[in-house]
């Protein structure tokens, strides 16, 4: 299970333009989300430390539900939406691409 | 430091204790904590689900014939199946008791703390997941040693592991002991033996099989009692959230201040550095990463973390209308309160308001359903821990480091079984001793050790490719020694432990601190090691680097 270095079955797909382009588009949308992520869920713990009457606000005059349950519920529902989104490109188009990856390597 | 400091520390102590580990709360209170009369009903559902799980292990015992089976199921867990375990390694009692008590007890701050719980999942799936897949064989000191010293690095990270298992071992013993004292009637020394023993059972003649399907079961127990508790309770509000605030600002003495962020995480340093505990020391649980050798392959685990996140995240949006709702329903109702005080202490303790809304809505049969799945749960988790343990004993420290991978499947399975056995033994004999002791300090030990210890040395393995032998030990030592340090000048620790007057450390999760300082030593200590020993770990990145990608070699590795 542990390969020496420079195998030649993955000297071959190293050499094979498909693979780069696999790792950049996959790296690059690994990347984009987690900062989607991240980005927003600091940013509202930075509300939460540094501006919490933003949170308190009512939802409408008569409501007693504050706009923070609803902000919370949505970084909780989007960021499992964009494991969907991940999993989904992740499972579909770049699986295909590794797929090919390892049939043109293996032949 | 300012006394705000040390009471943010004192509650940011005692939510961490809540949140990963009720029970270690509720061992800080043995005194008060009375036995209950002896609950039949719970009970009888409880052994139902153990004849249940023993039918299993018995079904599993028949199909665990390598030790691929036994770590990892065979790779044949589907990523739908292994989304649920993981999803119940997640959902712990700690979740369903320790959210829902902190969003009675704080509202919206309850809040805060469940979405910083969750959003490390989607960052496991973007970030580990598939090189975790495609890297590993069976657990996760395979990953750290792929390209560095087998010996060493091996053996670091098996002690890694074990140190984590140990610590969140005894949490998880001391709590089932308390939680089971206080729901069942049952002794506390009862408690922990019969854990302890269905624990080894499952684990040894089981392997991952079995534990992967008590896992499963548990968490869909777990998820339609908090579902059918949830209706339940918004069924009393004409199913209207908006009812429920109300309601929940006319019956909280804070009144409309729940409504919004208070004073739990009002200090940025101590919330970031928990929500980096949390969010990498949970990815670096060994555990939780064994988890991910179960599926066939790269595809299957990226799946399972979507349908884990989508349980977890789904069970703790219930959590909190569980606890907004017991606001109103717990928190008016006399019965609850010691000496029938409406204000005053909770019956059995701070954690308990999710338990008085089952017997409130659903009477003593759902109140007995639900203690029932709140041990089934501590069950689950621990057998998950003993697995860990044992193969890292096993796998990494018998078969690889000492016999050099000379040892045969059998010697392995043998090694791995009498592991399984010792860690039970030690988990009893542990949980016994530790019964008198608050044992909040082992959370922030386990999770800082996990986010400074294990979590630096496998990101950088994967990611960086000048890591070196030398640089990875020297980081992992950094952590260890600062982590464990911190966590004693900390509050759970220097104050409640030690009796001094105020903690040295401010801030109750030491990852901000002791996860920097391992990368940073990590890094620097990589780039100046010159050996010829770094420059061959450093040309072996290209070909990881190749197999974390495409899972080429890996694919091998699954098919049995």
């Amino acid at each position: 299970m542990h390969s020496p270095a420079n195998n030649p079955v993955y000297e071959r797909v190293r050499r094979n333009p498909k693979f780069h382009e696999l790792v950049r588009q996959r790296s690059r949308l690994a990347l984009v989300l987690s900062a989607v992520v991240l980005v927003g869920y600091y940013a509202f713990m930075m509300v939460v430390a540094f501006a919490p009457g933003l949170l308190h606000k009512p939802m409408s005059d008569e409501s007693s539900l504050s706009v923070g349950f609803p902000i919370g519920a949505a970084i909780i529902i989007l960021s499992w939406l964009l494991t969907g989104v991940y999993s989904h490109f992740s499972n579909g188009r770049f699986q295909d691409l590794t797929d090919e990856i390892t049939r043109e390597t293996l032949q | 430091m300012t006394a705000r400091r040390i009471l943010l520390a004192a509650s940011a102590a005692t939510l961490f204790a809540t949140l990963a580990a009720v029970p270690a709360l509720a061992a800080g209170d043995v005194g008060q904590l009375e036995k209950q009369p002896v609950n039949l009903s719970a009970i009888g559902m409880f052994i139902a689900f153990v004849v249940m799980t023993l039918g299993i292990t018995y079904w599993a015992a028949s199909r665990t014939r390598s030790t691929s089976d036994f770590y990892t199921a065979g790779g044949g867990i589907t990523g739908f199946q292994n989304g649920l375990a993981i999803a119940g390694d997640y959902m712990s009692a700690a979740t369903l008791l320790g959210l829902s008590s902190l969003v009675f007890a704080k509202g919206y701050d309850g809040f805060v703390y469940t979405i910083s719980f969750f959003v490390g999942w989607p960052i496991i799936l973007f970030l580990l997941a598939e090189r975790l897949r495609n890297l590993g064989h069976f657990t996760f000191a395979d990953i750290a040693s792929y390209r560095l010293d087998q010996g060493k690095i091996r053996t670091f990270a098996a002690i890694g592991s074990l140190t984590v298992v140990c610590f969140y071992l005894i949490v998880q013993m001391v709590g089932a002991g308390q939680l089971i004292k206080l729901l069942f009637g049952l002794d506390y020394n009862v408690a922990v033996i019969v854990v302890g023993v269905l624990m080894v059972v499952y684990v040894t003649f089981g392997g991952m099989i079995a534990t992967t399907w008590v896992q499963i079961i548990k968490a869909v127990l777990l998820l339609g009692g908090g579902i059918l508790l949830a209706f339940l309770a918004l069924s009393r509000f004409g199913f209207s959230l908006e009812a429920i605030a109300r309601s929940a600002i006319a019956s909280h003495k804070d009144g409309v201040k729940i409504m919004g962020p208070g004073t739990l995480l009002a200090d940025p340093v101590s919330a970031v550095s928990l929500s980096l505990g949390l969010l990498f020391g949970t990815a670096a649980l060994p555990h939780i990463m064994m988890r991910f050798f179960t599926v066939p392959n790269a595809r299957e685990a990226r799946k399972s973390v979507f349908y884990a996140s989508g349980f977890i995240g789904f069970f703790f949006l219930i959590v909190c209308i569980l606890g907004m709702a017991a606001i109103t329903i717990v928190g008016t109702d006399p019965q609850f309160f010691e000496g029938g005080k409406v204000g005053g202490k909770l019956i059995g303790g701070g954690n308990m308001p999710v338990m008085h809304l089952a017997k409130a809505l659903g009477g003593d049969l759902f109140l007995g359903f639900l203690s029932a799945v709140a041990f089934a749960t501590i069950l689950a988790v621990v057998s998950g821990l003993a697995l860990a343990g044992a193969s890292a004993i096993a796998h990494d420290l018998y078969a690889r480091v000492i016999r050099k991978g000379e040892a045969t499947e059998r010697e392995e399975m043998r090694v791995s079984k009498i592991a399984s056995l010792v860690l039970g033994v030690l988990a009893v004999v542990l949980g016994i001793a530790f019964e008198k002791q608050n044992v909040a300090f082992l959370v922030g030990l386990t999770f800082g050790v996990a986010a400074s210890v294990n979590f630096p040395v496998l990101i950088l393995s994967m990611y960086w490719k000048g890591l070196t032998t030398r640089g990875a030990l020297a980081g992992g030592i950094a952590g260890l020694i600062s982590a464990v340090t911190l966590v004693v000048l900390s509050n759970a620790v220097w104050v409640v432990v030690l009796n001094n007057p105020a903690p040295i450390f401010p801030y109750e999760q030491p990852a901000l601190f002791s996860m920097t300082l391992a990368f940073i030593v990590t890094i620097v200590v990589s780039k100046l090691d010159s050996s010829a020993s770094a420059r061959a770990e450093r040309e072996a990145f290209e070909d990881q680097f190749v197999r974390s990608q495409t899972g080429i070699g890996a694919a091998a590795a699954a098919r049995h």
